[in-house]
């Protein structure tokens, strides 16, 4: 109720206009305008109206930043293309935790998840003989069931979001090795037995751009939850459930159900990155991409979503997951040790979220 | 005249706490009925009950003199009883449209509705657009305007506007002028006009005696848990409607 007497105590002085006499029909009493701004209010309502900007500018500003400190070499086809790779896991990871993300949650599970699916496709294939195709579909499944598990969690047992994905982080982290025994799956077997599981690690080359088809399929996954999240009710529930969750069940949402199928479609995302990911790395390892969650998390934060719900855009997500890609490309390119890469990200995620804090006053 | 709302015998207890005892109200078309009762008097809980919020022990509720029984708001809202909570329940961060149509969004025809799911955005922004401008709400270029840029009484605004757009019989209001300033009250008060012009019956929860004793036709005042009585605002006085809310005054008997 605070928020809206505040509003409409600036309303009283911002609004003079929003009036009131009985009976009077002047066009102009009805209007819903701003008023006067000075120029930072602008630009702060623009950044609110368009939350991509931001991360947009960083990318660009930090593409020209580093193409100075890392000369030529930064700009190679070679290395843009490289960047693109790089990024290809975190930004499908990055992708699904969005979905979680603009519902207030947050998922610490998504790497675990994932490395869990690629263990069971890769397990099922090579090891114990099962055609490719069936085994990808088993992996596509247990991370649809590994989402939905976490959404159960949440909604049955009304715990927040944080806990249960540390806590299922771990159980899957604890299956990956049981099923695993700690042993990874070699690239070579994986070559003679299921080649197909390589497939998104395949390249074709572009006029000196090298693209792995994972890197397509990385951004078909983001175009196609963007129209999901813009073009559909779903997609607009996911916003208001994340905006005030009582607000959407009161509209008629049924947000628990909601909710799941939110978790399950990020598990779904996130299977098929396992596929991806095997792709990759060429092998299947049990402690690989044991800092994805966090990864993943960066790149939706710098990519300007909301972490607490409700704000923010895939699209953003993509150019997080791409700036962090520069950075540590070029950081390194320019011969700065890891730890100045860290360091410069920490940086990045601080000054993102003060951002955001700073756009989303705006409203109050 | 039929009433098009009826609750008849409602009783509600929380463990030993009587919220409602054999509570009756009645409902007419095209009216404004204020509800009004001291705190504690158990109107919140009348309301709740009528919008689906709580389920009563006993007693019922007839809607166009069929027996009703729902469990959730959702279900009392596709009967046709809507609610304008004090809350407003509306997503700052989503459009005007989208917060008219949240939960009921219109889907494209043919395929791309019926098998990719797409809305049809733009038959949304038109009825949204007609719904507004019918309460004399809105100038044209702004329906997608985010809610979160609107004042309070805009807000209000929209969330009326939705209670009345989707084949509603009986709006509730629940203390729709307590957040906002003089002005904004001014333009709320004119809007329950506009709907009740429409011919929609309004239930107006609020503690505000003059805000209820200008705009409803008859007022309903409930103490201990049940309805004293219901009073015209021409015949009787602001000061007397309190005396019988707070039991400092013997009331009529109708």
């Amino acid at each position: 109720m605070n928020k809206i007497s505040d509003d409409i105590s600036k309303d009283l002085k911002d609004q003079p206009k929003f009036s009131s006499d009985i009976g009077e029909v002047d066009q102009e009493h009805h209007t819903f305008d701003i008023g006067e701004q000075s120029n930072l209010k602008k630009i702060q309502h623009f950044l609110h109206g368009n939350p991509t900007i931001v991360p947009v500018i960083i990318l660009v500003l930090s593409v020209i930043g580093f193409g100075f400190l890392a000369g030529g070499k930064f700009f190679s086809a070679f290395n843009l293309s490289l960047i693109v790779q790089q990024v290809t896991i975190v930004g499908i990871l990055a992708a699904a935790q969005t979905l979680i993300i603009l519902t207030a949650g947050i998922d610490l599970s998504v790497a675990a998840m994932m490395v869990l699916a690629s263990v069971f496709m890769g397990k099922l294939s090579v090891e114990m003989g099962i055609p490719t195709l069936p085994a990808i579909v088993v992996g596509l499944v247990s991370g649809v069931a590994t989402g939905a598990f976490n959404g159960l969690l949440v909604t049955r047992l009304k715990l927040p979001p944080f806990i249960v994905t540390l806590g299922t982080w771990n159980i899957f982290f604890a299956l990956v090795i049981f099923f695993t025994g700690s042993q990874s799956i070699r690239s070579s077997d994986i070559e003679i037995q299921a080649p197909l599981l390589h497939f998104w690690g395949e390249r074709i080359n572009l006029g000196g751009f090298v693209f792995t088809y994972g890197a397509f399929l990385m951004i078909g996954i983001f175009i196609f939850l963007w129209f999901l999240l813009n073009k559909t009710a779903w997609g607009r529930h996911v916003y208001a459930i994340g905006d005030d969750k009582e607000a959407a069940e009161l509209s008629g949402i049924r947000t628990d159900r909601m909710l799941v199928s939110i978790y399950a479609v990020a598990g779904l995302v996130i299977a098929i990155g396992a596929w991806v990911s095997i792709g990759r790395v060429g092998s299947v390892s049990p402690t690989s991409f044991y800092e994805g969650n966090l990864d993943s998390i960066t790149a939706v934060v710098i990519g300007g979503t909301s972490l607490f719900g409700g704000r923010g855009t895939i699209i953003g997500s993509l150019f997080g997951a791409l700036i962090v890609g520069v950075f540590s490309s070029g950081l390194s390119i320019a011969g700065l040790d890891v730890l100045w890469q860290r360091f410069a990200l920490g940086c990045l995620i601080i000054i993102a979220v003060g951002i955001d804090q700073w756009i989303r006053k705006v409203s109050n | 005249m039929e009433p098009i709302l009826v609750a008849k015998n409602l009783s509600k207890k929380y463990g030993k706490v009587v919220a409602l005892e054999s509570a009756n109200l009645e409902l007419y078309p095209g009216e404004v009925l204020g509800v009004i009762g001291d705190n504690g008097a158990g109107k919140s809980t009348l309301i709740k009950v009528l919008c689906g919020a709580v389920t009563p022990d006993s007693g019922e509720i007839l809607l166009d003199g069929k027996t009703v029984t729902f469990t959730s708001p959702i279900e009392a809202r596709t009967l046709g009883i809507e609610t304008v909570y004090q809350n407003l329940a509306l997503s700052p961060a989503l459009s005007i449209t989208d917060n008219m149509f949240l939960g009921r969004e219109i889907r494209q025809k043919g395929f791309m509705g019926k098998f990719l799911k797409f809305l049809d955005k733009k038959a949304m922004e038109d009825e949204a657009r007609k719904r507004l401008s019918e309460l004399g709400l809105l100038t044209i270029q702004n329906i997608n305007q985010l809610v979160e840029t609107l004042s309070g009484g805009q807000r209000q605004g929209v969330a009326v506007a939705r209670a009345t757009s989707f084949g509603t019989k009986v709006v509730i209001m629940d203390e729709p002028t307590a957040a906002l300033g003089v002005k904004e009250s001014r333009r709320v008060l004119e809007l329950i006009g506009e709907v009740r012009a429409r011919g929609i019956p309004i239930i107006l929860i609020s503690h505000n005696m003059p805000h209820v004793f200008e705009v409803a036709d008859r007022i309903h005042v409930h103490r201990l848990g049940t309805r004293l009585c219901v009073i015209d605002p021409k015949k009787y006085e602001m000061s007397d409607a309190v005396a019988f809310m707070t039991g400092a005054k013997e009331a009529p008997q109708s």
